[in-house]
């Protein structure tokens, strides 16, 4: 009986001081974003960050940037990987290779890659979003290319195309009728993914002179201490939303080892 | 199942030159489908490091090895040194603690809520990292954090003791929030599968040491030598955290870089490419440790 009660000590102990160290911070920031004068509580941060045009002109740049970047992604991985599961198999683990590339470039290298080598030029290339986009779009590589693939595994790729071709159907009519609707939960488990680290992303978009979420955060954050806790509240009820539908859909890692940080 | 899947992949894989994909030859057609994935990949991620490692290895007259030496100069060095020991250390901390938290979690016997909840916890908290990640902490353990007061109220000033949330233990702190859960999201699969076979060693009268030693480490030491490589990547190319958090006065390579280059101009060039091409060259070492984990994984 003692011995089972000591066995049973050292979880509960170690999964409270995790609690602790996970939850105190959290706590701090409410009370910090929440704290009015004289002790009271005031929602004056909040609504200070939510009166701000700039607060949703950044995060309404950021979504759209992010979805844009998920949208490249897939455009680029779905035919690739499609393409190396149907007929190539020796091409798959090139491309899952060159998917998993971007660990070895983080990001604030990648951008200053990109600005380096297109930057002084002139042409689409040299302009900033599509420097920002293109980096965004190696930075959700990884990710992508997983979901994906583990999509592509979990069904019959060959048979769903050839009963697709022989009943008339040509290549684009396959990807978009037979493949892309069986990748539907993949494909959304890897958006929410890439938004959730797109969407917080600092390094690229301020080397580049976005007015990103990221960026806004930090330039407000700067100036007004409760502000900037107020901001920390509502990008970790955006991670939460997204982390939280991306389990929803029960697939796909929530594990990533780049982007915003 | 299988055979049947191999006969359908056959029939599809197409002699030479038949008429599956219309005019084009296989070639071609492949190439449609790789073509926008691999010169996307080649123009933004290979080109742009390649132009680094080229930038880095030329001078006004000529190719140079200067630039490269002049990283291995103390300023330099001293931040590739503190971005080694920081990303060392908190992989080091990230992945025990987390190995610590998974393994209670799994087999300690606790409510099995717990688990789901730990993992859906540590999803959140592994992306919840840079400014806001920063600010957090700032809230907690900054000069009016509510834990410095705290501290402070009971007689204990972190400050006046020498301690800052702005330098490296402040650092280790607060990456420590991202590193652990990431650990966790890690080594939690591998956890449950050796926990499976602790039961039936000790089923089998195996003690606890027996276990660790025969079983335990022998299944665990790949995955945890894995997710620690990776925690290593993840803290060395960690930026916005250290910046927000230090407002970009801490001496750390990731740093150096930002401040090279600023609204889309780049100040000193070649120094930039150097200072770049070692932090590649650090990740190309993580990585390819990696590649050898997971085929020893693998077979």
């Amino acid at each position: 009986m003692s011995a089972a009660r000591r066995h049973r000590l050292a979880p509960w102990l170690i999964v409270a001081l995790a609690a602790l160290y996970f939850v105190v911070p959290l706590v701090a920031t409410a009370q910090f974003s929440l704290a009015g004068a004289r002790g009271g509580v005031s929602f004056q941060a909040f609504a200070a960050v939510l009166e701000d045009p700039n607060f949703w002109l950044s995060l309404r740049f950021s979504v759209l940037v992010a979805l844009a970047a998920v949208l490249i992604g897939f455009a680029l991985v779905v035919p690739a990987a499609y393409w190396a599961h149907l007929r190539v198999p020796r091409m798959r683990q090139w491309v899952e290779l060159i998917s998993i590339l971007p660990f070895v470039v983080p990001p604030i290298v990648l951008v200053f890659g990109i600005v380096r080598l297109y930057g002084g030029g002139v042409g689409p290339l040299a302009s900033p979003l599509v420097m920002l986009l293109a980096a965004y779009g190696v930075i959700a590589l990884p990710y992508l290319f997983r979901s994906v693939d583990n999509g592509l595994r979990s069904m019959d790729v060959p048979r769903l195309t050839e009963a697709a071709l022989s009943l008339g159907a040509g290549w684009g009519l396959v990807l978009w009728r037979v493949i892309l609707p069986n990748l539907r939960g993949a494909l959304l488990g890897g958006s929410f993914l890439v938004l959730a680290l797109v969407m917080g992303e600092y390094a690229i978009a301020s080397m580049l002179g976005f007015n990103s979420f990221g960026v806004y955060m930090l330039l407000t954050g700067e100036n007004e201490a409760q502000q900037a806790a107020a901001l920390a509240m509502i990008a970790l009820g955006l991670v939460w939303l997204l982390i939280g539908l991306l389990q929803l859909l029960g697939r796909g890692d929530i594990a990533a080892n780049s982007g915003a940080r | 199942m299988q055979q049947g899947m191999e006969r359908v992949e056959t029939a599809l894989a197409t002699p030479r030159g038949a008429p599956l994909g219309g005019r084009v030859g296989p070639l071609a057609e492949s190439a449609v489908w790789f073509v926008p994935f691999l010169a996307f990949s080649l123009s933004f991620l290979v080109l742009p490091a390649a132009g680094l490692v080229a930038g880095s290895l030329s001078g006004a007259h000529g190719p140079t090895l200067r630039y490269l030496l002049q990283v291995l100069q103390p300023q330099y060095l001293i931040a590739y040194k503190a971005s080694i020991e920081l990303s060392a250390v908190t992989a080091a901390l990230g992945g025990i603690l987390g190995v610590l938290l998974s393994w209670a979690v799994v087999a300690g016997g606790l409510p099995r809520l717990l688990r789901s909840t730990l993992l859906t916890f540590s999803g959140v908290a592994s992306n919840f990292a840079g400014v806001p990640l920063a600010f957090a902490f700032t809230s907690t353990l900054g000069p009016v954090g509510m834990i410095t007061l705290l501290l402070d109220r009971f007689g204990l000033n972190l400050y006046q003791r020498g301690f800052t949330l702005f330098g490296f233990t402040g650092l280790v702190l607060t990456y420590l929030y991202f590193q652990i859960p990431l650990m966790v999201l890690l080594i939690t699969p591998a956890l449950e599968h050796a926990a499976r076979w602790s039961e039936a060693a000790a089923n089998l009268g195996a003690s606890t040491a027996v276990y660790w030693w025969r079983i335990g480490l022998p299944i665990l030491r790949l995955p945890l030598l894995g997710a620690a490589l990776l925690l290593f990547g993840s803290g060395f190319g960690a930026y916005a955290t250290a910046y927000a958090l230090t407002s970009g006065m801490i001496n750390l390579v990731p740093i150096l870089i930002g401040q090279e280059m600023s609204g889309n101009v780049v100040y000193s060039p070649a120094l930039g490419d150097a200072l770049a091409v070692g932090m590649i060259v650090v990740m190309a070492v993580v990585f390819l440790g990696l590649r050898l984990v997971q085929r020893g994984t693998r077979t």
